[in-house]
């Protein structure tokens, strides 16, 4: 569908960042009550038992019960808290998690301007040219929250829950990293957008350039690589230790009920939806369809198609794996997918060197190692 | 006033006038429970912690003792079967048994072979359920969600067949001295069937969902090992003792209740580690099963119940036309019987471990002193034993895989 220029007074072309803003706060804010439910009856569905049936057709308004039951809870403050941190932790959680989904590109719209060329404009709140590394500031953000809530709850079980997070956090940034940078190298770019763009066509017609399918098979394991750190980097199961009901109570956020303990809540799915944003449009190409022919399909439709598809595994994985043991986590994390990262890296940036022969031989592999260093001497600092 | 290094490190003393030791800075003293997702229950683990690695760890229980033992002092000895229910409430009819023993032990009397059989029938079951409580919390410790759906999904099954026979799902008291409360009702025995042949299904489920994951394996070999000799020494027994490679399973051992009739076998571990106790518990509810097969294709006919108006009362029938039932009625449901003076203690194989009862009689219808040897309390014994060095991760992983009930601890 292509959209004119100005359609009565409004200018599309400058109203589209702001109809992306409500998008993605619409989105993520509307659809996490929604995910909940998903959630619920799928593992549910999984567990072979019925699930949330009693509120609203097939249980639908649930979560909305739910959050209206917290918002009415008593908001409890422990004694010996430290007041500040206690109350900025959970906004710590929130906020990036929102913030970072500014920055990914969610489908695109071609406005045909006054001039007459037809110019297609992603939907995206900032096109940010270090998109990428802006998304990875703001999630490495959200691991103060979790340590800070631990920390200012004056609960021991938090602490261990805070301590957990960070490490865990930090350790599988680095993987994460590195699996990003792969997809950087892939598409020679930083943005987001320019590496949807690079995604699009087909090899004979039917497999897409997708940057999972790149590299003679380099950009499938750089994909697997990221999928397990995304999981590690929202806590999620089975890397769920900072909250291990079974082991810590509830973790960092023990001490929090009512509507802080709701906005951690939301913080979780938001960060589990950010997530699989990147992994969308930097290994599953965005908005562009899986087959040619499927290109009438909107292009948002399929972001938000691929986007469900990670969500689904991560409910399916969280209803049937067990949850790792912490030392076994750091060996996963620091002594299988950092070295795996690594090599993966370095073979990108010699396959991209052989590829593009206007550069000097080298230089990619260069580049690649010292980004690699750049980010682990972030990490280690 | 801050306290200098000097008064931090003598030892100083509680509230109680009881020594405690200084605590060093590097460590932290965590109360893990008693209000603790997997303490099983009431149970409150004192663990000192350098990190996250385990120093020590001190189990306290007691918090829901109910005074059972001095209870059953109070009541007839017909009447006391209700509460040995209350002790381990996943698998009451093995405490019955337990107890009906030692009541016919000191009464001198055998039940008929049929009623023989449908105990075996009702522990077996019994034992397989509570055994799939023990899987279902077991893995959720771990962190495997679903398998508790699906174990308690099939639990009920067999707590229907429970309340087929009793009326009852949980707390059956059908297995009384002299007997059965009554006969097994129409359709039991093919229900009984029906659902058993489902079971090997399901456990083939359960394994495919656990037995190879690696993460799972990971949780669980090599943490919590305990060697015969400690086994020995704590007084454990059951599939944790098994588990550290010793045979020792009282079915076969001091067969009751007509147990060597049956053909099955003990499963024994190797290394004796978290992992072991699964698999034998595993392969345990499998040998259950070919035991109930086996008890239901030779199920015998006759009685139920021995021929002694002394200990089970009357038919129903009997009472409308036999003065001498209805005497005999009254008298067995107000005074109870009356076994000769004595003392008896009669151990089973309970799904825990050895679940034995100790009776002494004083020759009134009141036993003079009851005791229960818990087996959940003696293997408790070991946790310490087993967490020493651990993670707090294990700890969750090996209270679950000695299986404990604390109705049963503190009793």
């Amino acid at each position: 569908m292509i959209i004119p220029q100005h359609v009565g007074p409004i200018d599309m072309v400058a109203v589209i960042p702001y109809i992306a803003i409500i998008c993605v706060l619409a989105f993520v804010l509307l659809l996490v009550p929604g995910l909940v439910w998903i959630e619920r009856v799928v593992v549910a569905l999984i567990q072979d038992r019925l699930g949330p049936n009693r509120v609203g057709p097939r249980g639908l308004l649930q979560s909305i019960a739910d959050g209206v039951k917290l918002f009415f809870k008593e908001d409890i403050l422990p004694a010996n808290v430290d007041k500040m941190v206690y109350y900025l932790a959970p906004v710590l959680v929130i906020v990036p998690a929102l913030a970072a989904g500014a920055a990914i590109p969610f489908s695109i719209v071609k406005i045909r301007l006054d001039s007459g060329v037809v110019e297609p404009i992603p939907m995206v709140v900032g096109n940010v040219n270090i998109g990428i590394l802006f998304i990875l500031a703001l999630t490495s953000l959200q691991v103060y929250g979790i340590v800070l809530a631990g920390w200012a709850s004056n609960n021991k079980y938090s602490l261990i829950g805070g301590l957990r997070s960070s490490a865990q956090v930090i350790s599988y940034e680095l993987a994460m990293s590195l699996a990003i940078l792969c997809g950087v190298f892939i598409c020679h770019s930083l943005n987001l957008v320019d590496i949807v763009n690079h995604q699009g066509g087909y090899w004979f017609g039917i497999i897409p350039k997708w940057n999972v399918f790149q590299f003679y098979g380099l950009g499938a394991v750089a994909t697997i690589i990221y999928l397990i750190a995304m999981t590690a980097e929202t806590n999620r199961a089975p890397f769920d230790l900072p909250e291990a009901e079974s082991e810590l109570v509830a973790g960092f956020h023990t001490e929090y009920s009512s509507m802080k303990f709701a906005i951690f809540f939301m913080g979780e799915y938001a960060s589990m939806l950010v997530v699989s944003g990147i992994a969308t449009a930097l290994w599953f190409g965005g908005w562009q369809p899986l087959f040619p022919f499927l290109a009438f399909i909107p292009g948002w439709i399929w972001f938000i198609g691929k986007l469900m598809t990670f969500i689904m595994i991560y409910i399916w994985v969280r209803a049937t794996l067990p949850r790792l043991r912490y030392d076994a986590l750091m060996s996963l994390g620091w002594k299988k997918l950092l070295p795996m990262a690594l090599v993966v890296l370095f073979l990108v940036a010699l396959v991209d060197t052989l590829q593009t022969p206007s550069q000097p031989v080298g230089s990619h592999v260069a580049q690649g190692h010292l980004a690699a260093s750049m980010v682990i001497g972030e990490s280690q600092r | 006033m801050a306290l200098n290094s000097d008064q931090l490190n003598t030892p100083s003393l509680n509230a109680d006038g009881i020594q405690i030791d200084p605590i060093e800075d590097s460590k932290m003293v965590i109360n893990m429970g008693p209000h603790h997702p997997s303490t099983h229950g009431v149970l409150r683990i004192v663990l000192e912690l350098d990190g996250e690695v385990i120093i020590k760890a001190t189990p306290h229980m007691g918090f829901v003792h109910t005074g059972i033992e001095k209870e059953g002092e109070y009541q007839t000895y017909l009447k006391a079967v209700t509460l040995t229910d209350r002790m381990d409430y996943v698998s009451a009819s093995l405490n019955n048994m337990a107890y009906t023993l030692a009541v016919e032990k000191l009464l001198g009397v055998e039940p008929p072979p049929r009623g023989q059989y449908l105990r075996v029938i009702m522990c077996e079951l019994q034992r397989i359920a509570s055994h799939m409580v023990w899987l279902g919390t077991h893995a959720l410790d771990i962190g495997a969600m679903t398998m508790f759906f699906f174990t308690f999904r099939d639990r009920e099954k067999l707590l229907d067949l429970t309340e087929m026979m009793s009326g009852v799902r949980m707390m059956p008291s059908w297995i009384v001295p002299g007997g059965l409360r009554g006969d097994a009702p129409e359709g039991y025995v093919e229900r009984v069937k029906k659902v058993i042949d489902e079971l090997p299904r399901r456990f083939d489920e359960y394994e495919i969902l656990i037995d190879q994951n690696p993460i799972w394996r990971e949780r669980t070999q090599g943490i919590g090992v305990i060697a015969p000799e400690e086994c020995y020494s704590l007084g454990v027994s059951g599939p944790t003792l098994r588990g550290s490679g010793v045979p020792h399973d009282l079915r076969k051992a001091a067969p009751y209740s007509s147990y060597d009739h049956f053909k099955f076998e003990i499963p024994v571990g190797e290394y004796g580690d978290v992992y072991d106790r699964y698999r034998i518990r595993m392969a345990e509810m499998r040998q259950s099963r070919e035991i109930v097969k086996q008890a239901l294709e030779n199920l015998p006919d006759g009685p139920v119940n021995v021929d002694d108006r002394k200990i089970v009362p009357p038919p129903r029938e009997e009472l409308d036309h036999s003065m001498e039932a209805v005497i005999h009625h009254f008298k067995i449901w107000t005074e109870g019987m009356h076994p000769p003076v004595g003392e008896a203690y009669a151990p089973i194989e309970g799904p825990k471990g050895e679940l034995g009862f100790y009776l002494v009689s004083n020759g009134s219808s009141y036993p003079w002193r009851m005791h229960e040897r818990p087996p959940s309390f003696m293997n408790l014994q070991a946790l310490s034993k087993m967490c020493e060095g651990r993670l707090i991760a294990d700890v969750v992983a090996i209270i679950g895989s000695i299986d404990i009930i604390l109705g049963e601890i503190d009793r």
